[in-house]
């Protein structure tokens, strides 16, 4: 190898200036070893160039001694970071902060509090308001009920029947007005004690000659019924109406011991 | 040979050695860096830094990549140039003048009255301007072969012979 025209070409140059590749610093480096000129060749250029760069430092005071640096050469490499141990100080706007929410937590729960109420008032009232239509329409009923007894009371064609009490149920009595035209009776039951449990009171149309009895129904609704006025239907001859006790659903025949209240149809 | 052996006893973490190199080179680093910041204390103290971090990392130097000289000039100019672009330096110097390192040398007042200084002083002054760009930017300012080349519009075949003849007109100057 030519080290001559290795040296001329100015690799070295170019070596100590840090400006070759990783690959080709290796090639000097091992040329190096192995050439002392080379190796001369770097020293010298190196020399000069540290005398160069050297003069091109300003020294307007001459402090950059070593003891400068050494201080800081025992301390270790990892940049440590400075944590603060002052606590931090929490400022009026987070105390502000914290007691908005608070009071926005407590509002909103007193809200929902309002508001489920408010639902339960509304249901209260609206189960008022059904209780009151349906007394509404009671009355009504029980006005229509009046409107047609008046009616039956000053018609003409209605039939009285006063039904006085029998034997031990003397202090009782009834009423009936039968509407022949329309086929139905009016039963006025006022005089009649409240039955006993499982027991209701059955109205029979009679023939006297020989004693027939039709039964013409059951009142159930008795205790319920306030005004104690009730409409049977009656397409019969009767010559009498009678009301006996009997067990609950009535019976075929009425049971003489428990009639309570007997009336003939007066035939003039 | 006496330099080797610093450098081998600095890699073991010396301080005496790393003394002898931090006197031998520590002109030569705050000039370097000078150049690129443009300002006495931040050079120095850019100077200092780069020989602590030296220090740190002396493990990762090897001499088969290349000169111990070579390797702190890296770190020197890295570390001007890190300097120049952070906030607070970009802050206090707005614009700064992109003249090489001969203006440094021709304008000074304050350099002092060492041979060395004289002697380099009149070297500046008779080098060609081409001269001067190519020493700039190839040692001053850490710039690659190719890089030279493409800035200054050469072919790399010259770059190296004029780097090399002007390298050998400072040899004959500051060495003889």
């Amino acid at each position: 190898m030519d080290i001559k025209a290795y040296i001329e070409s100015g690799i070295l140059e170019l070596y100590v200036a840090g400006a070759l590749s990783e690959k080709e610093n290796k090639e000097v480096f091992d040329l190096m070893l192995q050439y002392p000129e080379i190796k001369k060749e770097i020293i010298e250029i190196e020399s000069a160039l540290v005398k160069l760069t050297a003069a091109v430092c300003q020294k307007t005071n001459k402090a950059s001694t070593f003891q400068a640096i050494k201080s800081k050469l025992s301390q270790s490499n990892t940049d440590t970071k400075v944590i603060s141990i002052v606590k931090p100080k929490y400022n009026w706007l987070t105390y502000t902060g914290w007691a908005a929410s608070v009071i926005l937590a407590v509002g909103l729960l007193w809200t929902t509090n309002q508001n489920n109420a408010l639902k339960s008032d509304i249901q209260v009232a609206e189960t008022q308001q059904e209780l009151l239509e349906i007394q509404i329409e009671k009355s009504k009923n029980n006005l229509y009920e009046a409107n047609t007894l008046i009616t039956v009371l000053r018609d003409d064609n209605i039939t009285q029947v006063p039904l006085a009490g029998q034997g031990n149920f003397a202090t009782t009595y009834a009423k009936v007005y039968w509407d022949r035209n329309a086929n139905r009776i009016f039963l006025d039951a006022q005089g009649l004690p409240a039955p006993p449990p499982g027991k209701v009171y059955q109205v029979w149309s009679l023939k006297l000659s020989p004693l027939t009895p039709t039964s013409l129904g059951t009142i159930d609704s008795f205790t319920t019924d306030e005004n104690k006025i009730f409409e049977i239907n009656n397409p019969n001859e009767s010559e009498a109406f009678g009301i006996t006790l009997e067990p609950a659903g009535g019976s075929e025949t009425p049971t003489m011991e428990q009639l309570y209240t007997l009336g003939v149809v007066s035939t003039t | 040979m006496q330099l080797d052996s610093l450098v081998e006893k600095f890699k073991q973490k010396d301080e005496k050695a790393f003394e002898s190199l931090y006197n031998m080179y520590r002109d030569s680093m705050q000039g370097v860096i000078f150049n690129i910041v443009r300002d006495n204390d931040i050079a120095k103290e850019v100077m200092q830094d780069v020989f602590i971090k030296a220090w740190h990392k002396a493990d990762s130097y090897s001499s088969e990549k290349g000169r111990f000289f070579t390797w702190l000039l890296n770190i020197a100019r890295n570390a001007a140039i890190d300097k120049t672009r952070s906030k607070a330096f970009k802050k206090s110097k707005q614009n700064l003048n992109s003249d090489f390192f001969v203006d440094i040398l021709e304008s000074s007042e304050s350099l002092d009255n060492s041979t060395n200084a004289i002697g380099m002083k009149k070297f500046v002054e008779k080098l060609a301007d081409k001269c001067k760009a190519v020493i700039d930017l190839l040692y001053f300012k850490g710039y690659t072969q190719v890089e030279a080349s493409e800035t200054l519009k050469m072919p790399i075949g010259t770059i190296k012979t004029r780097n090399r003849n002007c390298i050998n007109e400072l040899r004959n100057l500051v060495l003889n």
